[in-house]
């Protein structure tokens, strides 16, 4: 194998496991450090700069991160991330001193569509800048879909409207109650540039199911209706519900209805439970609350009697799997299963639609009518118009639409400087010894078993009689200290000098997961198969040296690293150096 | 500084026949200098007891005084231990082996402890042939009392600030060699390839077994003008013959075709596989074992491997003859026999 280039930021960014699966790219390790440290407005800062939805995501982020913790492949469990974020939102003080200062105006005017966390996104990015910015909403507030679609059981109001706000007050200028009912009109404005943050708004339907048309007013789709009880429209529900579907949605669906007076709430998924398109974590908080889920079961017929839903009709199936991991759900010619019902939310996915882009305006749609949008610009094929969030490539979550808008920010930021969109700022990073004194390190090294810890709960009595009761109770500091501390610190790198090495074999004998090796050079594919411990997890890197001395090579397999830095304290040397890599994603303007 | 090491290992880590893990064999965490040779020896004791599947307690870890004799604590910590005097290992392993012969016994020592204070010991170990492994971590230096010359320095030899060696070094092979030792090897901390199957061979050999492994001190003895330093050591280094034990059921497989393969039964089964390049040194001959160390040492090379083999020799136990149950087995009534018996025993001696 060639010789590890350690300089080039990307080797040690995928180091960072959670940084590295965060679309964002939150520096991770280093807010939780300062978590720990009991600077929360610091830790804020960090989050904020990064995914401007700390308090917000703190709760709701589908936690890319946390599969993707270094502690779960050496432990039981990953660090509580998401949750830890919540714990520098809620302890922070007021940090509105600390938000970007906003420049003169540079006379550059964007639209944004939507005022969900993509355009919010790019409004945060573009407002310091000087640009003017119109955002323009259906709603008469704004967060979008993280307003109508999380109940305030999980997400509450005051949380979303501070996040909100920090972007509105940089100066953006809000039309809310605002449909945009044509592109073309918006395009006819002075707007230098447009952003589209408009969502995935169509529910999708059963309209073929026999029974849907004639028990069409005991049937809701599960967005709409969340809409409708978020914003006060729809109070209360019948006793008997049927959830249909297995996702987020459809978890806040029967959630939501246990609240409004739903006491027979069930879940039915077609698939098999383990196929749930929900977040484990948000299908156990249903369960919790007496929802059962009834899985392999595909839905029949609506039954009307008299004009009145009674229930619903399924047949049970089996998930078989092809060759190529393809699912097909076969019946098992079991008897129809009939479920009682007086009201079924349908949470069976979403779908994008935009009846207000005129087909005429040089904006190319291409395949299930979205538009063609490029994956790294978010510029679509009128170059004056981008896409971010789930309006970009069809429904994901918070943090990727986060993420959408800072690249798209950037993208139009370059747009009106006339300058190129695919040669994009490099991120800034840099790496940093960590060495205080003789064999001490900045941060905390010694790790070990922890359990991970549970977020407290309101009990359930109590979290089920009110909607606006939110049933995490978050970690209070203590707790957050102590989950904090179970964080490898991965950013801390393990950097190798092969001039000072003298092949004495020290950091080899002490790592505690023998990630270490001096060994021959070789193709990576035998390399793997020679080293100490198994390394078969290719997706993580090989860090290899220069040739040493005795012609061979130092190997190390970057999988199950603890970054204890005991390599770096028993090197007499010092050719083991702990260095802190910090890799931020760049901002428009920067 | 850390003081513990972190509890995890790689969840994919290798298991020997017992189900172990290797940090089964672990010990403490060093608090030796870093960069020290001695603990990439501890590090080889654990790799071959793990890889010879032995129980950790039924082995014993024997040590006198010195850098050398505090890493007990970082190997084998499930194994019985004794931290003995300055220099008299030798004697309490006896005793040790005397009362019980089923462990095995694992003595490190340094050159200080064996070539200077222990040298009497050493030498009438040596000649009982008592059933042992006896390491040497040998670094030229006294590290514990900073850095003076070893009695097996290199004339000529200067540590860290210190002025060249003027006497003769000692050579533990060759004094072994000359009064009977029958496994003798010579490796390099720095050659865990070489080390490793050296301890697996010695463990499993019936009778004294001496290592004697040079281990650079990182911190007076590691410098240009030592001989015994990482850098003197690997480019000075010649190794007699490659050497691996294969276990009973292992078919022997010739690595090099250039290389001539030997296999040595040993009694409890298992086979020394020894290459060696034609007309290189013949192992079972102790005159010309001699004469190759002393050649070795004119052209400044330091002769490595397994350098001596003998497996014709009993162990004490044998040369004496003692009972087949240990001494910690045996109760007052064999053991005192009675006035009765030990009339008749007087009487056949008149």
């Amino acid at each position: 194998m060639k010789p590890t280039d350690i300089n080039d930021p990307e080797y040690f960014h995928k180091v960072v496991d959670c940084q590295y699966a965060c679309p964002a790219h939150t520096p991770v390790p280093e807010y939780i450090r300062l978590i720990a440290a009991g600077r929360y407005d610091d830790a804020y800062m960090v989050n904020w700069e990064s995914n401007v939805f700390p308090g917000i995501l703190g709760r709701v982020c589908d936690r890319p991160c946390e599969p993707a913790c270094r502690r779960g492949r050496v432990d039981e469990e990953p660090v509580a991330i998401c949750r830890l974020k919540r714990v520098a939102a809620d302890n922070k003080n007021d940090i509105t001193g600390r938000l970007p200062e906003i420049s003169p105006k540079n006379g550059k005017k964007v639209a944004l569509v939507g005022a969900g966390p993509a355009s919010l996104t790019v409004a945060r990015d573009l407002a310091p800048l000087g640009y003017e910015i119109e955002l323009f909403d259906e709603q008469d507030i704004g967060g979008g879909f993280m307003r109508s679609q999380i109940p305030s059981f999980r997400l509450p109001m005051e949380v979303l409207n501070e996040e909100v706000d920090y972007i509105l007050n940089m100066g953006v200028m809000a039309h809310f109650k605002h449909y945009v009912e044509s592109l073309k009109s918006l395009l006819e404005k002075d707007y230098d540039a447009i952003f589209v943050g408009s969502g995935a708004p169509n529910g999708r339907d059963l309209a073929k199911l026999k029974g849907r048309q004639a028990a069409d007013n005991s049937i809701h789709l599960g967005i709409n209706w969340l809409e409708s009880v978020a914003f006060g429209h729809t109070k209360s529900i019948e006793q008997k519900v049927i959830v249909l579907g297995g996702g987020n949605t459809a978890m806040d669906c029967c959630r939501t209805a246990r609240r409004l007076g739903g006491t027979d709430v069930k879940v039915v998924v077609r698939s098999p439970r383990a196929d749930m398109k929900a977040s484990p974590w948000e299908i156990d908080d249903a369960v919790g609350e007496d929802i059962p889920i009834y899985e392999n079961h595909t839905p029949m017929e609506f039954v009307v009697e008299n004009n009145k839903l009674t229930g619903m009709m399924f047949d049970k199936v089996r998930a078989e799997y092809d060759e190529n991991g393809k699912r097909t759900l076969v019946s098992t010619g079991e008897e129809p299963v009939f479920i009682e019902a007086d009201q079924v939310l349908i949470a069976i996915g979403q779908d994008n639609a935009f009846p207000w882009i005129e087909r005429d305006i040089g904006l190319e749609f291409g395949k299930w009518d979205m538009p063609v949008v490029d994956k790294k610009t978010f510029q679509s094929t009128n170059e004056s118009v981008f896409f971010g969030g789930d309006a970009a490539f069809g429904p994901s979550n918070i943090i990727t639409a986060v993420a959408h808008g800072h690249q798209a920010a950037i993208s139009i930021h370059q747009f009106c400087q006339q300058k190129s969109l695919v040669e994009r700022p490099a991120p800034q990073a840099n790496l940093l010894s960590q060495k205080m004194g003789f064999h001490e390190w900045t941060y905390d090294n010694h790790v070990d078993h922890d359990k991970r810890h549970l977020v407290p709960h309101v009990d359930k009595k109590t979290a089920l009689k009110n909607l606006q009761i939110e049933v995490e109770k978050g970690f209070d500091k203590d707790l957050g200290f102590e989950e904090a501390m179970r964080c490898l610190n991965c950013d801390v790198q393990t950097v190798f000098s092969d001039k000072l090495c003298i092949e004495c074999d020290a950091c080899a004998d002490v790592c505690p997961t023998s990630c270490i090796n001096f060994t021959d050079n070789g193709e990576e594919e035998e390399l793997r198969t020679r080293l100490l411990s198994p390394s078969d997890n290719l997706e993580q890197g090989l860090q290899v040296s220069k040739d040493l001395k005795t012609g061979r090579v130092m190997v190390k397999d970057e999988n199950v690293c603890l970054h204890c830095g005991l390599c770096a304290e028993r090197c007499p040397t010092a050719a083991w150096d702990m260095q802190k890599f910090s890799y931020l994603e760049t901002k428009a303007g920067n | 500084m850390s003081y513990l090491r972190s509890t995890f290992r790689h969840p994919q880590a290798p298991k020997n026949k017992l189900g172990y893990t290797q940090a089964n064999y672990e010990g403490a965490l060093s608090t030796l200098c870093a960069g020290c040779g001695h603990d990439s020896i501890a590090n080889s004791i654990i790799n071959a007891c793990f890889e010879l599947s032995l129980e950790p307690h039924k082995i014993a870890k024997m040590s006198g005084i010195g850098c050398s004799s505090k890493t007990p604590a970082y190997f084998l910590s499930s194994s019985h231990g004794f931290n003995s005097v300055h220099g008299r290992m030798p004697s309490v392993t006896t005793g040790a082996n005397m009362a019980n012969r089923d462990l095995t016994y694992i003595g490190v020592s340094g050159d200080g402890d064996t070539a200077s204070i222990g040298m009497g010991q050493f030498m009438h170990l040596v000649r009982r042939n008592l059933n042992m492994v006896y390491i040497v971590m040998n670094n030229g230096v006294y590290g514990l009392t900073k850095g003076q010359d070893s009695a097996t320095a290199d004339i000529g030899s200067a540590s860290k600030k210190g002025r060249p060696n003027m006497y003769e070094p000692m050579d533990l092979c060759e004094l072994a060699i000359s009064i009977g030792a029958g496994y003798v090897a010579r490796s390099f901390s720095g050659d865990k390839e070489q080390l490793v199957p050296l301890i697996k061979g010695a463990v499993n050999y019936n009778g004294f077994a001496l290592i004697d492994c040079v281990s650079p001190c990182v911190t007076f003895n590691n410098n240009a003008e030592s001989t015994k330093s990482y850098e003197w050591v690997r480019d000075h280094k010649e190794a007699t013959n490659t050497f691996d034990l294969v276990p009973e059921e292992q078919e022997i497989t010739v690595k090099s075709p250039n290389t001539k393969t030997e296999s040595v039964d040993l009694h409890d089964g298992t086979t020394l596989n020894l290459c060696r390049q034609p007309g290189s040194l013949d192992i079972k001959c102790r005159e010309s074992v001699l004469m190759a160390l002393e050649e070795a040492k004119q052209n400044k090379q330091v002769l490595t491997g397994l350098l001596h083999l003998n497996t014709a020799a009993g162990s004490t136990h044998e040369i004496i003859n003692t009972a087949d149950k240990p001494l910690n087995q045996l109760t007052e009534k064999e053991l005192c026999p009675g006035s009765e018996l030990l009339e008749r025993f007087n009487q056949s001696l008149r």
